[in-house]
């Protein structure tokens, strides 16, 4: 497909980046030579300098006979001028970045209004996600499948922990819970198991399970099992606003410390309920005057990512149960685990995610279409769930009759209300959703390439 | 330096040209010519053993590939292509001196046309196939055939490789996909090929002079396959090959636009235009000064055109010794071969959009000696041209004066050379034209230099057609560490 990027920050490279691997054909537009420059020179695509808002750079980039627009540019209001004039240049699918929380109230009213097929916001994705984990401290990562029934949740095997050294058949016996293992980094190997596998300390273990089942998972393990209480936020940005504003309502308390006094001024006014401290949240005396040890969790959000690590890594010292570490930049993400900060949200690769998901069932022309898509263990995984259908080939025989190819699993299926972690005695029906879970690499568009044909 | 990938690279073009060296082994069957087709059975072994083992035997790794890397390996490959592509030249007995044949097969794959042949029609058909046909080859680019054919590749490794081996200062994509971009100009190319094939044969040219007069142009290599090179072909064969020499010579990316029906882009066009109208200045000054030796309007305009057209699109076909034209018209010559085609073309040369904005710099820098505190930015096609591209233009245009003034200095050592021919020799070699003045005029060859004048003016002809760097940094010591 022919994809048109404006914007090539962070997001935009990343996109453009995942979406060039996908074999799309990528165009991108920035005003920034420099950036025009490195991102020709370093990804296969066509790189245009110039304003993607004017009509003159977007006929340039054959804007009107792309399929798809994506404006990313660091400003709102442009991104959606940008959405404007390529909805009416023929684009039939545009998706701005709209992240000022003034907007996002209203929209519904904007997509509706504006022609947008999507807006992304890659802050409120963010702080989604974090909300999410804090229901949870135990696991590292959750992704929901099947409306939120059925979850993808990663775990690291503590030494001698229930899961040390347990082969995968044992498992649900082992621990009287209904799950299964999809993927594992041991090392710096990434394997997609079958049930010999033999569980070690030190492995990174995504485990599919019913949502129901989870409190009964992390109680299985010796996890705490109760959410957050306190829960203390460092940096002021977009990011704490949208979570502190969730976390408030669902009654936890909130501390979020912010060195800026006018932000922090801002913030007071948005978040009445919560505590704000104007202070220098790296430095040690502010951190332990304000209690840090006290606390469930604590998330790292300021802008820089070596102030993020450094405050994680002394949570982590002091023995803070959760630690939440946001990080822009990834390439250094294995040194910074290995050093104890494992739980690691990414803005970019959240939006990344969504638009990639997006594409992949625009792409899609058959009716099993992608319904979610997410990344795991650092973009090395990809969980897709797709929908079962009468084309499908091989639908109402046993699982284990059908030969898969190699690396894929499927990991769960939904039928109607209930989700069935699959063994050899179930099918797939038509109308099921299931997720497929694989290598990344192998883009996977509809289930029929799963099956391996002998 | 990756060097497992570099030499994967390696493997995979010897093996293409491998490929490309059966047809002459067909040939040669089948015009019985016994040494030849022995000598290109046991190259074509050869070739597929080495390839074989640097590209497959030799496992690749992936991953780190620099520019630097893109670099190295295009200036190898080049180099491997040439020392292969001679060995049929020299076991066949055709060109019995290995360094002649080196001379003649770089000569052929950088699209320069200097021989080192005095009598080209004794040679059997079969190496006068493959020796033209290394100009069809080298013209648009070996590594990027292997792009336009090969397998996927989204990481920088082909783009660094891709740029390194097209000529121009600022290296575009047509489409977004460089294989598709390299897919898109190759089959640019071939339609061309074929349509000046078939005009050439309805003109009357025997089938096999079409052919390899045909793969010279394309590559604007200029090996003929007759002594007096295009004399004794008919006019109208001679205007054609005028027409698709100038064509040759121009962007790829011109003919991609007319093919998309993008002619406000191509109208804007700063160095079509100036190409052009080179061309047609040059043409008319010569055809006035050549007219007293004609003595028709129309014979002195037409050998003017065919050599103008011949010497800017560094192609080195002739159809009159141009040698013995009057001073001017030698010089504007002597002058047109530094200019050269245009950037992402098969031509040779400096490229017209690189004199074009040295002009530009010149005139700022005249402008700004007279206002010190202005500010002036340069534009190309009614956009601001980089700063770093105007540098690197810049540098270029030094660096190749004093590549060109070392090699005239050691080209000097040899006593076979005078004055007019050492700086002549050199020009054609380093912009691969091909024929030059006095000594290497249109009728005369290289043949009598020294060995080492033969090496020296190889690496001018590699420096050329690679635009200098890829060649050059293989004689920078950091370039080797890993």
């Amino acid at each position: 497909m022919k994809i048109v990027i404006i914007g090539g920050g962070k997001v935009g490279t990343e996109i453009a980046h995942q979406l060039s691997n996908e074999e799309h054909d990528v165009v991108l537009i920035d005003n920034d030579r420099r950036v025009v420059k490195l991102l020709g020179e370093t990804l296969d695509m066509l790189t245009i300098y110039g304003n993607g808002a004017s009509l003159e750079k977007q006929r340039q980039a054959d804007v009107g006979g792309s399929d798809l627009l994506l404006a990313v540019t660091p400003q709102d209001e442009l991104n959606m001028i940008c959405c404007i004039i390529a909805r009416k240049l023929g684009c039939k699918n545009t998706i701005a970045r709209v992240r000022n929380p003034e907007y996002a109230r209203q929209m519904y009213f904007i997509r509706e209004e504006l022609g947008l097929n999507m807006t992304v916001n890659p802050e409120w994705s963010t702080a989604r996600e974090i909300f999410r984990l804090m229901q949870y401290p135990g696991f590292l990562k959750r992704d929901a499948f099947a409306k939120g029934r059925a979850e993808i949740v990663e775990l690291e095997v503590k030494k001698g922990g229930a899961l040390d050294g347990v082969s995968l058949f044992e498992m649900p016996k082992k621990l009287k819970v209904k799950v299964l293992v999809c993927a594992i980094q041991r090392g710096g190997n990434v394997i997609i198991p079958d049930g010999n596998f033999r569980l070690e300390a030190g492995d990174r273990i995504h485990v599919t399970a019913p949502a129901a089942e989870l409190v009964s998972l992390l109680q299985a393990i010796g996890m705490r099992s109760r959410r957050s209480k306190n829960a203390m936020i460092i940096g002021g940005g977009r990011i704490t606003r949208y979570l502190a504003e969730s976390l408030l309502k669902i009654g936890t308390n909130v501390k979020v410390i912010e060195m800026d006094q006018r932000k922090s001024v801002q913030l007071a006014e948005a978040l009445p309920d919560a505590t704000i401290i104007n202070a220098d949240g790296t430095d040690q005396l502010v951190l332990n005057a304000e209690n840090i040890r006290s606390m469930d969790s604590v998330v790292a959000l300021t802008n820089m990512d070596e102030e993020n690590l450094v405050i994680s890594m002394y949570a982590k010292r002091i023995g803070v149960e959760q630690i939440v570490t946001k990080l822009n930049r990834t390439e250094y993400v294995d040194l910074f685990r290995s050093n104890g900060v494992d739980c690691i949200v990414t803005p970019k690769h959240l939006c990344a995610q969504e638009i990639v998901r997006y594409v992949r069932a625009m792409q899609n022309t058959g009716d099993s279409e992608v319904i979610s898509l997410h990344h795991l263990l650092d973009g090395k995984v990809e969980a897709v769930e797709l929908r079962v259908s009468e084309r499908t080939k091989y639908h109402d025989v046993l699982l284990k009759d059908i030969q898969l190819k190699p690396n894929i699993l499927l990991a769960c299926i939904s039928r109607r209300e209930r989700i069935i972690i699959p063994g050899g005695g179930d099918v797939m029906m038509p109308g099921d959703t299931v997720v497929v879970v694989t290598l990344a690499g192998r883009v996977i568009l509809d289930l029929n390439d799963i099956f391996q044909e002998s | 330096m990756n060097y497992r990938f570099i030499s994967n690279i390696i493997g995979r073009i010897l093996l293409i040209e491998a490929a490309f060296m059966l047809p002459a082994m067909i040939i040669a069957l089948y015009c019985h010519e016994r040494a030849s087709f022995y000598a290109f059975a046991v190259s074509i072994a050869v070739i597929i053993a080495v390839g074989i083992v640097l590209g497959f035997v030799v496992k690749p790794v992936r991953g780190d590939f620099y520019q630097r890397d893109g670099l190295v390996s295009v200036g190898l490959a080049w180099i491997a292509v040439s020392a292969f592509g001679a060995i049929p030249m020299c076991i066949s007995g055709a060109i019995p001196s290995y360094i002649d044949s080196f001379f003649e097969t770089v000569s052929g794959f950088t699209t320069t046309g200097s021989t080192i042949l005095q009598d080209i029609e004794v040679l059997p058909r079969s190496v006068l196939y493959w020796r033209s046909f290394t100009h069809w080859l080298g013209g648009m680019g070996v590594l990027v055939f292997l792009l336009a054919i090969g397998p996927r590749n989204t990481e920088g490794e082909s783009m660094h490789a891709l740029r390194a081996e097209s000529p121009g200062p600022d290296v575009g994509k047509l489409v977004p996909r460089i294989q598709q971009s390299a897919s898109i100009q190759y089959k640019i190319y071939i339609v061309m090929t074929l349509i000046q094939i078939v005009l050439l044969l309805l003109g009357g040219m025997p089938a096999f002079d079409a052919v390899t007069i045909t793969f010279g142009t394309a590559g604007t290599g200029g090996f003929a396959i007759l002594n007096d090179s295009m004399a004794s072909y008919s006019t109208y064969c001679q205007a054609v090959t005028t027409i698709f020499m100038i064509a040759f010579g121009v962007n790829f990316s011109i003919f991609y636009l007319l093919l998309i029906r993008d002619f406000k882009s191509v109208f804007r066009n700063e160095e079509l235009r100036a190409y052009l109208g080179i061309i047609t200045a040059a043409v008319v000054a010569i055809a006035i000064d050549i007219f007293p030796m004609y003595g028709s309007i129309f014979q002195a305009v037409h050998h003017s055109a065919f050599q103008v057209a011949s010497i800017i699109s560094t192609t080195g076909y002739a159809t009159v010794n141009f040698d013995v034209w009057p001073q001017f018209s030698r010089m504007i010559l002597f002058v047109l071969m530094f200019i050269g085609a245009m950037a992402g073309s098969t031509g040779g040369g400096l490229k017209v959009v690189r004199v074009s904005l040295i002009m530009k710099i010149i005139k700022r820098s005249i402008a700004t000696a007279l206002h010190p505190n202005s500010v002036k930015l340069i534009h190309m096609d009614d956009e601001q041209v980089d700063e770093d591209v105007v540098n690197g233009v810049r540098d270029y245009f030094m660096l190749y004066m004093i590549l060109f003034g070392a090699s005239i200095l050691i080209l000097a050592l040899d006593p076979f050379v005078d004055f007019e021919s050492a700086l002549s020799g050199v020009a054609t070699c380093f912009n691969n034209v091909g024929p030059g003045l006095g000594l290497f005029g249109p009728i005369c060859n290289f043949s009598e230099l020294t060995d080492f004048s033969k090496i020296i003016l190889s690496i001018d002809m590699l420096l050329g057609r690679l635009e200098l760097y890829p060649i050059l940094i293989l004689f920078v010591p950091s370039a080797w560490k890993k």
